[in-house]
């Protein structure tokens, strides 16, 4: 690695103006990029940490306002160059972007190819027939099969992580030195996100390329980035190299974050650390630590006082007044009382609570007005129960049924086979408001799933006033009872739901749901459009709650270290079918299906001194309507054999774990000697 | 796309029956055919022999199909009031309507167009201020006192154009105008909005990001995006005055087919006022098939899906 800086930012601000202020999106910066290196910027949102990669290039929305002292790319100033020379020489050419939105971010009317070629034909005299030569040796370098028949598709034939896929083979279109890469796998599965990250790795090894790679998860910078820069409220409060950073971290905030990451201290944490409050706006003048507010060590001087940007080695730099004081107080020790809670109670398994005993559910779709109706089998025989007082998690790539079964067990979906039965009852026999009483969800998306016009407690004790339970002041009594329950402030009572954060608008839809007092909660990927700090509390929350209200849980989600956290008991789905089902522990340590194994191997964890895994699976999530035939995992499996491919695998039951696959007995054997 | 252009052409063709039959069908509920073409004062006995002369007295359905049959084959019947085949009737006034709305269309389209496009790239500048008060008194202008005041200012201060008729080049350009300018509003916040809706998209800023700027941003990325909408509005506008340009053809005395239908249903001359709203409706119907059609050709999505 070469010494040699290729990009070098100096006090580099951002300005938002808005109605009433100016927005401080990014205040005063300064990085630094070597050759062949790569930067991870990570922050939550908000952080500015987006609008850095933005206005490297100038390519900020027309309303923001850019100052720097200099930009310096390899000797060129780009704070201080024209708009037709940033695009002529630098955009594209010497500098490629790839954003997060795989889904818009391709022109929709214009094929694969033209947008391809059209980069490296803007900037150098080639030919289309050249430049076509090389997208197809791109779109094969990226991983999409078929290259050259792929230049005549448009953007909608291809799924996200095929389209992510294009968006990087046309970033590298001119060989440029520097790859920014905004959220590159924010919007894909975990599998899909390892290729990619892996893909990225790899390619920039190859081509000598600097990185900058922007995301808010800290386990994917730990294992691409040499370098992060940790942003908060539009400032980087530290920075280093991954392993000092992640080991080591200075400043509060850091080491704030991190603790509220599941997994990140062990199994052994029975509760996550989380940074109290919200990030403060930044508008006006702002004196003293933008952090002071939330931070476990605060003093006086930390709100006042101007910050000392300390140096503790070339490169290594923190924000912080570090008070003497405080010096031993951490976001997890606010709790510490709770986490000297012994941590596994021995738990008797409860009497089941509800029974999904072989549902099937499909859909007809058809496309237009007059094409042919096909079948699209979105569960295939799922059986399943949940016990009294647990939590079973239910883990898979989006499209693989996850969000229909928990349809079906609320009885908002009819199923065509099998049947859903709760304690004695068959829910479809069930009047709603008794189903209802007994089964409540919690929704993904705080920001849409409460009703814009009513206020919070209007929305916590709707259910009680169409039930008619209670007497209005029993009613108003039990919801103002309740949001103490989920940590809501009184004051919330008469406000909207857009006048709340996303963690309290969580915590509102966690308390409308918790009212009726139900039996089981169905948390449908309820911290996923949330920050990690906030995912902290509020899975915190659910847990505490579990415990004091005895709920049980069915808990939808893609991540698994939110499983590991969280789940007693783990089902796998894969296109429709549960593959693997068992006790938390002997699904996540020694799974039993190729496709746990796979979807393990791409969760990363934070460990800087591990890089991102070869990819144990090849493909992507095949479409439901055209289902492979014999096991549907087997175009993906890497132990597929003949049987695979001609017979669909019989459930069977190995070490309490409930597997379906043929190879389920060699290949536990064989990770057992791995 | 063979299969989009049927699919789509026999929706159109659904379309234009179910309308045509519903206004048959009300026409003959409404009103006594029979009754009209007698005369008000004529005798009992007269309306009878005339509706079972003319076979009023059948169902509706049967007179329906007789009619369709008759249409088909380019037989769209006798007006009652002007005692002449409705085909040359149309023929005559066709030519009028049709010149007329093209021009029209031209007019719109070259106000509109590079006034929503300047007002898109810089907006809250004073072109976009410029653009939007256009806009809204073009809306706040009725038809006919433009026209009227079109006529005094040209035609009667400075004589350079003819105050009414339809004889030559120069008596369509002032209704143009008219015709034109009340399909401006539309059309340019259409154009606006839709730009700048493109403009602020992801692809435009991945475009940006791979070094497009200017007439070329504009023009080989964001065009295209932005014209799907305008193509449709466009097809309902050149429906509108192919079909409703009634006003203008009145206060300037073209023989168009607006007068001539208002005319018609004035004297209630069934068979000219059926074949013109059949007539109508395909256009419209065929209006916006072919906006279909051109949006499909620009957008891979319209076309596969």
């Amino acid at each position: 690695m070469s010494t040699a800086s290729i990009l070098d930012i100096q006090d580099l601000s951002v300005e938002i103006p808005t109605d009433s202020a100016t927005l401080k999106a990014v205040r005063g910066i300064s990085l630094d990029l070597k050759r062949g290196e790569t930067l991870g910027i990570v922050g939550e949102s908000g952080s500015g940490k987006s609008m850095i990669a933005l206005a490297i290039m100038n390519l900020l929305p027309p309303s923001a306002r850019r100052a720097a002292a200099s930009i310096n790319f390899d000797g060129s100033d780009l704070a201080h160059a024209g708009e037709r020379e940033l695009a002529m020489k630098v955009r594209g050419q010497r500098i490629g972007m790839i954003f997060q939105e795989p889904m818009t971010s391709l022109n929709p009317v214009y094929s694969i190819g033209r947008q391809l070629t059209e980069t490296m034909t803007l900037h150098r005299k080639v030919s289309r027939a050249e430049a076509e030569k090389r997208a197809i040796y791109l779109l094969e370098k990226v991983g999409l099969p078929d290259p050259a028949s792929r230049l005549k598709q448009y953007p909608h034939e291809l799924s996200g992580g095929q389209r992510q896929r294009v968006m990087i083979a046309m970033a590298l279109m001119n060989e440029p030195e520097l790859l920014i890469a905004d959220e590159p796998t924010t919007a894909l599965d975990v599998t899909i996100q390892a290729q990619i990250l892996y893909l990225l790795q790899d390619l920039q090894k190859e081509l000598g390329m600097s990185m900058i790679l922007i995301t808010h998860d800290l386990g994917v910078v730990s294992r691409s980035a040499d370098k992060i820069a940790v942003m908060y409220a539009g400032d980087i409060v530290e920075t280093g190299t991954a392993e000092e950073v992640l080991r080591n971290p200075q400043h509060p905030y850091t080491q704030g974050l991190l603790e509220c990451v599941p997994g990140y201290r062990g199994d052994a944490a029975h509760r996550l650390g989380s940074i109290p409050g919200i990030v403060p706006s930044m508008t006006g003048t702002i004196r003293g630590c933008a952090f002071a507010s939330r931070c476990p060590r605060v003093v006086d001087a930390c709100k006042t006082e101007v910050l000392p940007r300390k140096q503790l080695g070339p490169g290594r730099t923190y924000v912080c007044h570090d008070p003497d004081a405080t010096r031993n107080q951490s976001t997890a020790d606010l709790h510490s009382a709770a986490n000297e809670v012994p941590v596994e109670l021995p738990k008797t398994p409860g009497e089941k609570v509800l029974t999904v005993d072989g549902v099937s559910c499909t859909f007809s779709v058809r496309r237009g007005l007059f094409g042919k109706r096909r079948s699209l089998k979105a569960l295939d025989n799922v059986s399943l129960d949940i016990r009294k007082g647990e939590v079973l998690a239910l883990v898979g790539e989006s499209g693989c049924g996850k969000t229909t079964l928990s349809r079906t067990i609320m009885g908002l979906q009819q199923p065509d086979a099998g049947s859903v039965s709760l304690g004695q009852h068959e829910i479809s026999t069930l009047p709603a408001w008794q189903r209802a009483r007994m089964i409540q969800p919690i929704f993904q998306d705080p920001y849409s799933s409460l009703n814009p016009r009513k206020t919070i407690g209007d929305i916590i004790g709707r259910p009680l006033v169409v039930n008619h339970i209670g007497t209005k002041p029993e009613q108003l009594a039990k919801v103002h009872k309740m949001m103490e329950h989920v940590g809501l402030p009184r004051r919330v009572f008469n406000s909207y739901p857009d006048q709340l954060s996303g963690g309290q608008r969580q915590r509102a839809a966690i308390g409308r749901a918790l009212i009726m007092d139900p039996e089981i909660v169905i948390c449908d990927e309820p911290t996923s459009a949330l920050d990690v700090s906030v995912q902290a509390q509020i899975l915190n929350l659910l847990l505490d709650l579990r415990d004091e209200l005895d709920l049980t849980y069915l808990f939808v989600t893609h991540d698994l270290s939110v499983v590991q956290h969280m789940a007693d008991r783990v089902a796998v789905m894969y296109l429709g079918e549960i593959v693997e089902c068992g006790e938390r522990r002997q699904v996540l340590t020694s799974p039993k299906h190729p496709y746990t194994r796979a979807l393990l191997d791409s969760a990363l964890s934070i460990s800087p001194d591990l890089s991102v895994p070869a990819p144990g699976l090849s493909g992507e999530f095949p479409n439901p309507m055209n289902r492979p035939y014999g096991c549907p995992f087997h175009p993906r499996c890497p132990m597929a054999e003949q049987q695979c491919r001609e017979e669909v695998p019989r459930p069977e039951i190995i070490d309490t774990t409930f597997v379906k696959c043929w190879k389920a007995r060699t290949f536990s054997h064989q990770a057992k000697h791995h | 796309m063979l299969n989009y252009v049927l699919r789509r052409g026999f929706m159109a063709l659904l379309v234009a029956l179910t309308v045509s039959f519903g206004t048959f069908a009300l026409f003959h509920f409404a009103t006594d055919p029979a009754q009209t073409i007698a005369g008000e004062d004529a005798p009992q006995e007269m309306v009878d022999d005339i509706r079972e002369q003319y076979g009023f007295d059948r169902p509706v359905l049967v007179q329906y199909g007789d009619w369709l049959g008759g249409v088909l084959q380019g037989d769209f019947g006798k007006s009652y009031f002007w005692k002449q085949q409705v085909v040359e009737l149309i023929q005559e006034h066709a030519k009028v309507t049709i010149v007329l709305a093209l021009s029209a269309l031209m007019v719109t389209v070259v106000i509109a167009l590079p006034l929503g496009i300047s007002a898109a790239l810089k907006p809250n500048s004073w072109v976009d201020r410029l653009a939007l008060s256009t806009a809204v008194s073009a809306q706040a202008i009725p038809n006919f006192w433009l026209g009227l005041m079109l006529i005094i200012l040209f035609a009667v201060t400075f004589p350079i154009f003819p105050v009414s008729g339809d004889a030559t080049w120069k008596h369509y350009v002032l209704p143009s105008l008219v015709l034109g300018a009340s399909s401006v509003p539309a059309v340019m916040r259409l154009t606006r909005t839709g730009l700048l809706d493109v403009l602020s998209s992801d692809y435009i800023r991945t475009a940006r990001a791979k070094g497009f700027m200017g007439y070329q941003l504009i023009l080989q990325q964001a065009m295209r995006n932005a014209l799907l909408p305008i193509v449709s509005v466009l097809a309902v506008q050149l429906g509108h005055k192919l079909g409703g340009s009634v006003v203008t053809e009145s206060v300037f005395s073209m023989n168009g087919l607006g007068r001539l239908a208002v005319e018609s249903i004035f004297n209630s001359d069934i068979p000219t006022v059926q074949s013109l709203i059949l007539i109508f409706v395909l256009t419209f119907v065929l209006l916006t098939l072919a906006a279909d059609l051109i949006n499909a050709w620009l957008d891979p999505r319209i076309r596969m899906g």
